[in-house]
């Protein structure tokens, strides 16, 4: 039982009132932030990464993860408001939430997503402080080759396993990984890919490419399309509070989409959409009024959006005690970590419990502090949405410029970031996913770091990859991965044919 | 091949798809040809060259990949767009750089970029977009300058403060 006391010890640190401070900072920014369209909690953190170098490690990170957590819950409010919802995870709460918007039903609405949100996250929480202590256990027996291995298990399930097109997944990864190798090699100081411009020996900043990916390049998307779309945002119309019939109906989907939510997440295979959508068709199926699906059925909103957020927290199972990023957000988090020189894994659980279970403390402290606020002050959220769109992507775009030029502001990082920006414009015009990129830019150095550590403990003999058990089993699983989606298409268009 | 009996001529060969293998192809042959430039002095072990090669190995695949998609037409239907607002917007990012650049510090840099992103979004009220713009980049900085402690590029402008 050694979670109970690590997750007390966790709590006292989390109540300090500075740490308080930052985590309500961190849900009301991350609320903000979810809130509006085309900025997510990704970009968020990666916007706030250059202001925060200079303050507490502690408070910083319980700052991104309540913005982290706070970013899901806005995400829903855009969602069922106005039908765009400013993430993929939120697509499915859009197809229900809006139509009971529609209807007059847009505070019940709000309300189910708001305390189902608070039953998945607190319940996945829990889930990852005892979950944790037991794979941080395991993991302690990791060599260098079974973290590749893992690594590359990571790679393929977010790239290529569950996204639209494979080829088209493991093209940005493989960007990703191009980026990761600019800069000089840390094993023989011989600089790659820099070109003779000394801005690039210390290789490509994280933040640069999130911030030209998600800010500059949604915006740049949004303004092409301009002419396209028109969007209305609905009024919240009648009671907020839902009724005896809605809680029935909400309990069980907020439960089943937690089962959704927690164990996918936590697996390293990427994204919130899967489980979001697997607990929309669930409930589809299970609804006693199935007919009410496409029209504002309760239950469409409940399941998603506690599957959004228990695959929020189980995301940071992977990511706090392997360093295992799986999703954008998380992948910035990690780069959170970095920069106070703190590596996730089992070794931070050993060396500083202090901040990790500090963090997981307050995710329950964030979990709470959302459901007191957001409802309540959702007459503020929708305000923020009425912010006309001119000045809302300016805004962005100056807060996004700032960052960067605050860390390093020369000429190149800034091309760099309208680079990056262009890149973010034409890979959302063409339907490559994003994320792989920054998650190949993160985890590249340091899957290429573990494998060198592995070849100089074998002497260079690759074979050593498939002496571990472990890893031969990671890198089997990690192949019938990347094999699956082409197997599985193939036969998709053979049935095509056959029709 | 065995696709071709369904109709080849509702299948266009799409030339942005074309373009992206060939950048895919192109930056493979720039990955190998740097690591050619490195020494591998390793003789136990893995060498800084070997990463690159197998990465340069991963897009030519892909390149062959995007290339057989985009011959195929497979690439997901794209809606129009409107060229002007994005080339407005990359120019303001342009004067942006180039402000800081020269030294005109972080304020007129930041506010240029504000009047083109609110302009490409169709606003044309440039003279209260640029007061808008004024002031929100003036609070910004003496925000960072003061609370933060983080400097900004100073300006003949941002001097007065």
């Amino acid at each position: 039982m050694d979670a109970f006391f690590a997750l007390a010890h966790g709590m006292a640190v989390a109540m300090q009132p500075m740490n308080l401070l930052y985590a309500l900072i961190g849900v009301l920014l991350g609320t903000a932030v979810g809130v509006l369209p085309g900025i997510g909690p990704a970009l968020t953190v990666a916007l706030l990464l250059p202001v925060t170098y200079k303050l507490d490690p502690g408070g910083s990170l319980i700052m991104f993860a309540g913005i982290y957590y706070g970013g899901m819950y806005g995400g829903s409010t855009t969602a069922i408001l106005i039908n765009t919802p400013g993430e993929s995870a939120s697509m499915a709460t859009a197809l229900e939430g809006n139509k009971m918007a529609k209807a007059g039903r847009g505070g019940p609405a709000l309300a189910t997503a708001a305390i189902g949100s608070f039953v998945a996250g607190t319940i996945a929480t829990i889930g990852l402080a005892f979950l944790a202590p037991w794979l941080v256990d395991f993991a302690v027996h990791f060599g260098p080759e079974d973290y590749f291995a893992l690594m590359c298990v990571a790679f393929v399930t977010v790239s290529a396993t569950f996204g639209s097109s494979p080829i088209r997944g493991l093209t940005s990864l493989f960007i990703g990984l191009t980026l990761g190798l600019i800069g000089i090699d840390k094993l023989t100081g011989q600089p790659r890919l820099a070109f003779g411009i000394p801005e690039l020996l210390d290789g490509v900043e994280v933040t640069t490419l999130a911030v030209g990916l998600f800010a500059v390049g949604e915006a740049l998307y949004v303004v092409s399309r301009r002419h396209h779309s028109e969007e209305k945002l609905e009024p919240v119309r009648g009671s907020l509070w839902m009724t005896k019939e809605d809680w029935q109906r909400s309990w069980k989907p907020w439960l089943r989409g937690t089962m959704f939510g927690f164990p996918i997440g936590a697996l390293p295979a990427g994204g919130a959409e899967i489980p979001t959508f697997l607990s929309y068709s669930t409930e589809k199926r299970l609804a006693k009024h199935p007919e009410e699906f496409g029209k504002g059925a309760i239950e469409g909103v409940a399941g998603p959006e506690a599957a959004n957020n228990a695959s929020a927290a189980g995301t940071l199972v992977p990511l706090l005690t392997l360093g295992l990023p799986t999703s954008a957000t998380a992948a910035m988090m990690l780069a959170g970590f970095q920069q106070y020189g703190l590596n996730p894994g089992p070794l931070l659980f050993a060396e500083r419990p202090d901040l990790v279970w500090g963090l997981i403390a307050s995710l329950f402290i964030a979990n709470v502090m959302l459901l007191v606020l957001n409802l309540p002050l959702v007459g503020l959220w929708v305000k923020l949405l009425a912010i006309p769109q001119p000045w809302l992507y300016a805004g962005i775009l100056v807060f996004a410029t700032t960052g960067t030029i605050a860390a390093k502001p020369s000429v190149v990082e800034l091309s760099m970031l309208a680079g990056f920006g262009v890149m973010g414009f034409l890979m959302r015009r063409f339907d490559f996913p994003i994320a792989p990129v920054v998650i190949g830019l993160i985890l590249g150095p340091i899957a290429e770091s573990q494998l060198r550590r592995a070849m100089s403990i074998s002497l260079g003999d690759p074979m050593a990859l498939l002496q571990s058990p472990m890893s031969a089993t990671l890198l089997g699983i990690a192949l019938i991965a990347l094999v699956a989606p082409f197997v599985m298409q193939g036969l998709g268009r053979f049935k095509a044919n056959e029709d | 091949m065995s696709d071709l009996p369904q109709g080849p001529a509702e299948r266009r060969i799409d030339s942005a798809g074309v373009v992206i293998a060939v950048a895919l192809a192109a930056l493979a042959v720039v990955l190998v040809w740097d690591a050619s430039q490195l020494q591998s002095n390793n003789p136990y072990g893995m060498g800084p060259h070997v990463m690159p090669v197998v990465i340069a190995v991963g897009l030519g695949i892909l390149a062959i990949g995007n290339l057989v998609e985009a011959l195929r037409g497979n690439l997901p239907a794209r809606e129009s767009a409107d060229p002007k607002a994005v080339w407005l917007i990359l120019g303001g990012l342009a004067l942006l750089i180039a402000i800081i650049a020269l030294g005109g510090g972080f304020i007129p840099a930041t506010t240029a970029l504000f009047v083109a992103t609110a302009t490409a979004f169709g606003r044309r009220a440039i003279l209260a977009d640029l007061a808008i713009g004024f002031v929100m980049t003036t609070l910004i900085y003496v925000a960072f300058s003061r609370l933060l402690t983080l400097s900004l590029p100073a300006g003949p402008l941002e001097r007065l403060f």
